[in-house]
């Protein structure tokens, strides 16, 4: 018995190995932000070409890169995905790895919402209550620059404009993207809106991300999982919560959830694409041009990507909920990928 | 004195009698509270999934007249494959949808009345197409999936009371809806989709064969590798190996290893197996190798017990009649011993069946359309899928999700009934 085992293992080994050294199949790895519009792609690209449905691993953004930049060759992925641009770190690793050549595709917004049950008050705020509501320390409202444990306690203590609930926000832990940018976007912002916080920035950087970027951890931030429908469940379930989560699931729920305004705006499809709406971020993905030709149909796939009918306003990633570029921007960023164009790092 | 003392302690006793028995039923009490508590937690379990799954079993369909003609499908005269699977398909179901309501002429309104159809409607009538190609030109009648908002509006699970903004499923297309219904133009039929496709991104198109299989491939690479390798070293541990301090390292190195988080595995897999000896990354074979890493030890330590339960008055017997110590492990003990090791290694199996974390370090964790027919083909397996569909934003994935849990759970309570069937048919008693 145990003879045949290892006779059968040894010959999957042998085969294993043997189809190690070529593949039809286009690997994506990365985001998993941009994971629901890319497989989307994939989906229809393996059904409309004669190649096969690429493979979309959600590794989330820095995995993603770090398997991206390991060399060139089959076993590594030829795409991958990102909720943010590439930093300086990661392309000169992937350079050392001898991935020189990138192909850097910006293909649209994803708006990050703070949205509370329909059963409860609509909220307007600004950035810097939201700073002001969740940041671990904050200027003491009695007055002075100095810093103090978050004090606040009801909506309406931050801002008395405000309904006075408690402040309870159900978010995602800090290994999410969507919770780095939330932060970067929406409590950042806020931050620069005070004046002694935001001439810190000036003499000592470092310090001022802390401030801005800590979240307090006294029960009124509540980390629910990565998993965004679990965030509006909780929701329907306590209406006096409010609850961070990408647009799309704001789409989906319509039924159950609204948006808060942030500085005057509604998360829109429009107000996010023209930038109005405070609380976006930029959606990529990399190409690595060495694997192009190599791997059969990467040029394919990044002309349906970039094609009017998939990326475009009316397009099939805007149904899934993905906020499109402009059209200038689009037009002239299709004809670069077209062209292969390679990113360079200024 | 005495006869005084005896009163005394029967008095004691009977004193104490009410109290003890007291204890008794408060313990009683106890174990039934934590048993009823333990059911009604799983009843509880058990009928939201199902409630919420069993819709997913059932798909609706809205027929069409669809047109096929080469102008429509932008394809010249005799088209080559390629061109038939480029071809505009959902252009010839947008115009039977504009027959059959004329009356809708904004573009607004048109973009509502396509979301009737599925996004996937246009493959069906793809392939359909791809394999007969003489059907260009034809007028065919046929019944396509309905996308996911309208799904769920025939199932009830959109309220029209609620104002329209806040409902994704629009005044007009509820009206459309209810005249094709009533027309008989939309039917609820068995949902074989779910159980004949791998993954999508449209809930309706999406389906569980492509995990099912990845499963089953990962765990014949699991029983294939794990049950041989653990029974032998089994068997060397109980029958052969001398006692002394090494198989005691051994011995407690293998019940510690059964105690390691599974994700560690997947790390050592990802070190070995794929940085090392280069397999591909989300392959079945992966995924079985570091899954019968992770049963070893479960079946090792089965089999020792099951072996260990073989009375020595056997190995005595067979050794007696002079069969050698060979013999008597292969012909006598180990057959005495198989239901027992069966019984570990299906639940050892089971135990692989349910297991996600190890494999999103080798990439098993993934999206993946094509139904793997290979160990090397890229594939995801049941508990990944389940975990992946719990995480998107589309409604329909909700049900998707449940009807999932529930197919896996039938395997699990299956291998299960298995392993408790083979315990009972083989079990010897002494």
């Amino acid at each position: 018995m145990s003879k045949i085992g290892l006779t059968i293992a040894g010959m999957l080994f042998c085969t294993t190995v043997a189809a190690q050294s070529t593949r039809d199949q286009i690997s994506i790895v990365g985001s998993s932000t941009v994971y629901p519009f890319a497989t989307v792609v994939a989906e229809r690209f393996g059904q409309t070409t004669q190649y096969k449905t690429p493979k979309i691993e959600s590794t989330g953004s820095g995995g993603g890169m770090k398997l991206f930049c390991n060399g060139i060759g089959v076993q590594h992925p030829d795409i991958t995905n990102s909720s943010r641009s590439i930093k300086k770190g990661e392309f000169e690793s992937c350079k050392a790895n001898g991935v020189t050549d990138i192909i850097e595709v910006l293909i649209g917004f994803d708006g990050i919402t703070l949205a509370n049950s329909v059963d409860s008050e609509q909220l307007e705020m600004s950035r810097k209550d939201i700073f002001l509501a969740l940041a671990k320390r904050v200027p003491d409202p009695n007055g002075g620059d100095e810093l103090i444990d978050n004090p606040y306690e009801d909506w309406a203590d931050v801002n008395p404009d405000l309904p006075e609930i408690k402040i309870e926000v159900i978010g995602p832990p800090p290994t999410s993207g969507t919770r780095d940018a939330f932060v970067e976007l929406a409590m950042e912002g806020g931050c620069k809106a005070i004046e002694s916080i935001a001439a810190i920035e000036k003499t000592d950087k470092d310090s001022f991300k802390e401030i801005c970027h800590t979240v307090r951890e006294d029960g009124a931030f509540i980390e629910a999982g990565e998993n965004d429908n679990l965030i509006v469940q909780k929701l329907e379930a306590n209406p006096d919560a409010l609850g961070i989560f990408g647009f799309s699931f704001l789409e989906q729920n319509s039924d159950l959830v609204q948006p808060s305004y942030i500085d005057g705006f509604e998360p829109t499809f429009e107000s996010i694409s023209d930038g109005t709406y405070p609380v976006s971020r930029p959606l990529y993905f990399y190409v690595k041009k060495a694997h192009i030709g190599v791997i059969p149909g990467i040029a394919e796939y990044l002309l349906e990507f970039t094609s009017e009918g998939s990326w475009g306003e009316e397009g099939y990633l805007a149904d899934k909920g993905m906020i499109p570029l402009d059209e200038e921007t689009r037009l002239s960023s299709a004809e670069s990928i077209a062209n292969f164009e390679t990113m360079t790092l200024e | 004195m005495n006869a005084q003392e005896k009163l005394n302690t029967t008095e004691v006793v009977r004193g104490s009698l009410k109290r003890r028995y007291a204890r008794e039923k408060r313990f009683r009490l106890f174990g039934l509270a934590a048993i009823t508590a333990s059911l009604t937690f799983l009843a509880v379990l058990l009928i939201t999934i199902t409630v919420r799954g069993l819709p997913a079993f059932k798909q609706t369909f809205i027929q069409l007249e669809v047109t096929l003609d080469s102008k429509t499908l932008g394809v010249g005269e005799n088209p080559d494959i390629n061109e038939l699977r480029k071809a505009n398909y959902n252009g010839a179901i947008k115009k039977s949808l504009t027959a059959l309501f004329p009356d809708v002429k904004k573009r607004k309104d048109k973009k509502a009345l396509y979301k009737l159809v599925s996004k996937g409607g246009q493959y069906d009538l793809q392939k359909r197409v791809m394999a007969d190609p003489s059907l260009i030109g034809e007028t065919l009648k046929v019944w396509l999936p309905v996308g996911d908002d309208t799904n769920s509006y025939i199932q009830g699970n959109i309220d029209s009371s609620l104002p329209e903004k806040k409902r994704r499923f629009k005044d007009n297309q509820i009206q459309w809806v209810d005249q094709l219904t009533e027309d008989k133009q939309i039917q609820r039929r068995f949902n074989s989709t779910f159980f004949e496709r791998g993954d999508s991104r449209e809930p309706e198109m999406a389906g569980i064969k492509g995990s099912l299989f990845g499963s089953m491939l990962t765990l014949m690479v699991t029983l294939l590798l794990s049950f041989p390798v653990a029974v032998a070293t089994a068997i060397y541990l109980e029958e052969f190996a001398p006692k002394n301090r090494w198989t005691d390292i051994i011995e407690v190195n293998i019940n510690n290893l059964a105690a390691v988080p599974s994700i560690v595995f997947g790390l050592l897999g990802l070190a070995i197996f794929i940085n090392f000896f280069s397999l591909p990354r989300s392959a079945p074979i992966v995924g079985g190798l570091v899954l019968s890493l992770m049963t070893l030890p479960t079946i090792i330590i089965s089999a020792r017990a099951a072996l260990k339960s073989v009375p020595p008055s056997i190995r005595d017997a067979a050794l007696g009649v002079g069969a050698s110590k060979l013999q008597v492990v292969f012909h006598h003990v180990l057959p005495l011993a198989m239901p027992g090791i069966l019984t570990g290694t299906i639940i050892g199996m089971a135990q692989a069946l349910g297991e996600t974390a190890p494999l999103l370090m080798i990439g098993m964790v993934a999206f993946i359309v094509d139904v793997p027919t290979s160990l090397t083909d890229p594939a995801t397996v049941l508990p990944v899928q389940i975990y992946q569909w719990a995480d998107l934003p589309e409604k329909g994935f909700v049900e998707k999700t449940s009807a999932a849990i529930m197919v896996l759970l039938a395997f699990l309570i299956v291998m299960n009934a298995v392993a408790v069937y083979l315990r009972r048919k083989f079990e010897r008693k002494w």
